[in-house]
């Protein structure tokens, strides 16, 4: 394959050799004429029109000029392997980035060692997600515009185009259910998994963090989570006690009342037993989110809170006016018992 | 008196015996282990708490020095009921469980408190305490009263296994809760106001040796517990404890001992002061 130069510069179709300069803009839609179209309505396009014409990219700046190649060849800058490379030339550029007030920042610096940065960058992988992967090619678009492929609505479909088995538990789940009905405020992929650090789902630090994004919008259950041994030792910063997935499930969190729940009374003590080998029945009747001050669900606890409360009250209270009773008594005695005897005064004085 | 020729001051007698100061070494040393390696989980979400656990290296390893000191205080406690049982089985020694030498509360505590709170407001004059004042019977019995509750329900959550077989779950969420807060007014009571009835406070400061010593001067019997310095003197109990002055290596090392102690249960007060402050 192979295009005569006035195949792009076709104002040179007429010109006599050696031509004048600058030679006329290439119109690429001549011929890729729905990319061009999708390019027009991207953000990149976009912010060319609302005068970043000098920083936002168009063709040339991912495909280049006369070294134009197909994605699927390795020397291509479109190539899955190099693409984030070319991304990086403005999205990892300190003065681009403040030029083109880019929200996010540099974003190279996010992506490169995440699991699907490494997996291009260190393993080749082509399959794994690049940047067009979740944003598209041509028309990149802004993440509130509905149609975006990276708006929130979307992400589960974006993410589910590889993840195709997660996908299908997350919709199996309450969260899933919730996002389907169209609920904005149910939790999407890059929830707990960010967008572009998203890290293996071994990584303790974010198996923790993991935790308190549960907690945004569980209140109520973190809270209950902290009172416990499990909550406090996950606060101390270990990983090795059990955090809201080993009970709740990961993508397929369902409700107590569903059996197939994990935590459904059929199951629980199953669960209980992944860590605590030999639990009873008896075991598994504690409550993991148990509450002290809710006098229905805990009433047991709830009195043995408010005794203790007022125990340390009545103690503190007590022995702490004692003490600051005593206190200046105490430094009274302490002189009287330093203090020499009075000496007999001297009639000479 | 025939040791007339030395000032009181430098006589000394007999408070604790060798095997009661051991125990309380033994008590101190479990208890700070047990505090230290325990707050922090109480206070898991204060800046303090990560690292110092972090300096333990693990949450296994605070958890396994737990254990290892719950089971040396165990064993303190359970010796200290052994030799309670075998005064009053073996040697019929009854004033252990009334009188003067006994640490059961009894109407002059009652009688004595209110005196000594009178005598911080100038109301009248200092109680003549005798071998063990009513705070240092409410020390005791708080420590007996939390080894009972926190020992049992760290038991409870030490082998959740083997008591959930026969006791129903929610005893594991109360003894999660009771375990803590007990342990928090042990640790705040005994990093506050033991240190100070019996150390900081003026008359005694910076503290009382005698736990190390097990000596007490005659002066100072006579002048804080002036109801047992009388009756030693009306019996003649006095000779039968007197005793020589406490070696200077035993002064040097209760100091060392105690002033660590101290130091270390103030800044675990002050830790717990600015997670609970916070």
């Amino acid at each position: 394959m192979g295009f005569d130069c006035t195949a792009c510069h076709a104002d040179l179709v007429s010109a006599e050799l050696p031509h004048a300069t600058p030679v006329a803009k290439v119109d690429c839609g001549t011929c890729h004429e729905s990319a061009v179209a999708a390019f027009d309505e991207s953000i990149h396009a976009v912010a060319r029109r609302n005068g970043a014409a000098h920083v936002a990219a168009t063709c040339v700046d991912c495909h280049s000029t006369h070294d134009i190649r197909s994605a699927s060849d390795p020397e291509s800058r479109t190539y899955p392997l190099t693409l984030p490379t070319t991304c990086n030339r403005c999205h990892a550029d300190e003065e681009t980035i403040a030029k083109g007030h880019i929200a996010i920042g540099n974003v190279g610096d996010l992506f490169k060692d995440s699991i699907h940065g490494r997996a291009i960058s260190r393993s080749g992988l082509l399959v794994a997600a690049n940047c067009t992967s979740c944003h598209g090619a041509h028309d990149i678009r802004k993440k509130d515009d509905s149609q975006s492929r990276v708006f929130r609505a979307n992400i589960p479909q974006v993410c589910g185009t590889c993840h195709e088995g997660i996908h299908t538990q997350f919709t199996r789940g309450a969260h899933g259910a919730a996002w389907a009905s169209g609920q904005t405020d149910a939790p999407v992929c890059s929830d707990c998994h960010s967008a572009h650090s998203i890290e293996r789902a071994d990584v303790g630090s974010w198996e923790l963090d993991t935790v308190n994004e549960c907690g945004t919008c569980h209140l109520d259950k973190i809270k209950t989570y902290r009172d416990t041994f499990h909550g406090q030792v996950t606060s101390l910063g270990f990983v090795r006690v059990a955090k809201c997935s080993d009970c709740h499930g990961a993508h397929e969190v369902l409700p107590k009342t569903d059996e197939r729940s994990m935590i459904a009374p059929g199951r629980v003590l199953s669960t209980c037993q992944t860590c605590h080998e030999g639990a009873t029945a008896g075991f598994a009747e504690y409550d993991p989110h148990a509450d002290k001050d809710n006098r229905e669900r805990n009433p047991e606890l709830y009195y043995a809170s408010r005794f203790m409360h007022w125990l340390l009250i009545g103690v503190f209270g007590f022995f702490g006016l004692h003490a600051v009773l005593w206190l200046p008594r105490s430094a009274m005695e302490r002189r009287r018992r330093h203090e020499p005897p009075p000496r007999p005064r001297d009639e000479n004085e | 008196m025939t040791h007339s020729s030395v000032p009181s001051e430098q006589q000394f007698v007999r408070r604790f015996d060798s095997r009661d100061r051991i125990l309380h070494g033994l008590l101190m040393l479990s208890f700070l282990g047990l505090a230290g390696t325990g707050v922090p989980l109480v206070f898991s979400d204060a800046p303090w708490a990560r690292a110092m656990t972090g300096v333990l290296g693990s949450f296994e390893v605070a958890g396994w020095m737990h254990r290892v000191c719950a089971t040396l205080l165990i064993l303190v406690f359970s010796l200290h009921l052994v030799r309670l049982t075998r005064r009053v089985v073996l040697r019929k020694d009854w004033g252990i469980l009334w009188g003067p030498y006994s640490m059961v509360p009894q109407p002059r505590d009652l009688r004595d408190l209110l005196g000594h709170m009178r005598w911080f407001v100038g109301r009248g004059p200092r109680p003549s305490f005798d071998r063990y004042t009513y705070w240092e019977k409410f020390d005791y019995w708080a420590v007996f009263w939390g080894m009972g509750i926190i020992g049992a329900s760290g038991l409870f959550l030490w082998f959740p296994l083997f008591f959930s077989r026969f006791l129903p779950g929610w005893i594991f969420n109360v003894a999660l809760l009771i375990h803590g807060e007990e342990a928090l007014l042990a640790v705040g009571f005994i990093f506050t106001m033991h240190f100070f009835n019996g150390h900081l406070r003026p008359e005694k400061f910076p503290m009382d040796r005698v736990i190390f010593t097990g000596r007490i001067s005659v002066a100072e019997l006579e002048e804080e517990r002036p109801d047992e310095y009388a009756r030693l003197m009306r019996e003649g109990g006095l000779e039968r404890i007197r005793t020589d002055p406490p070696p200077a290596w035993v002064v040097r090392l209760g100091t060392v001992i105690g002033a660590t102690a101290v130091t270390l249960g103030l800044l675990l007060v002050g830790l717990i002061l600015y997670a609970v402050l916070n």
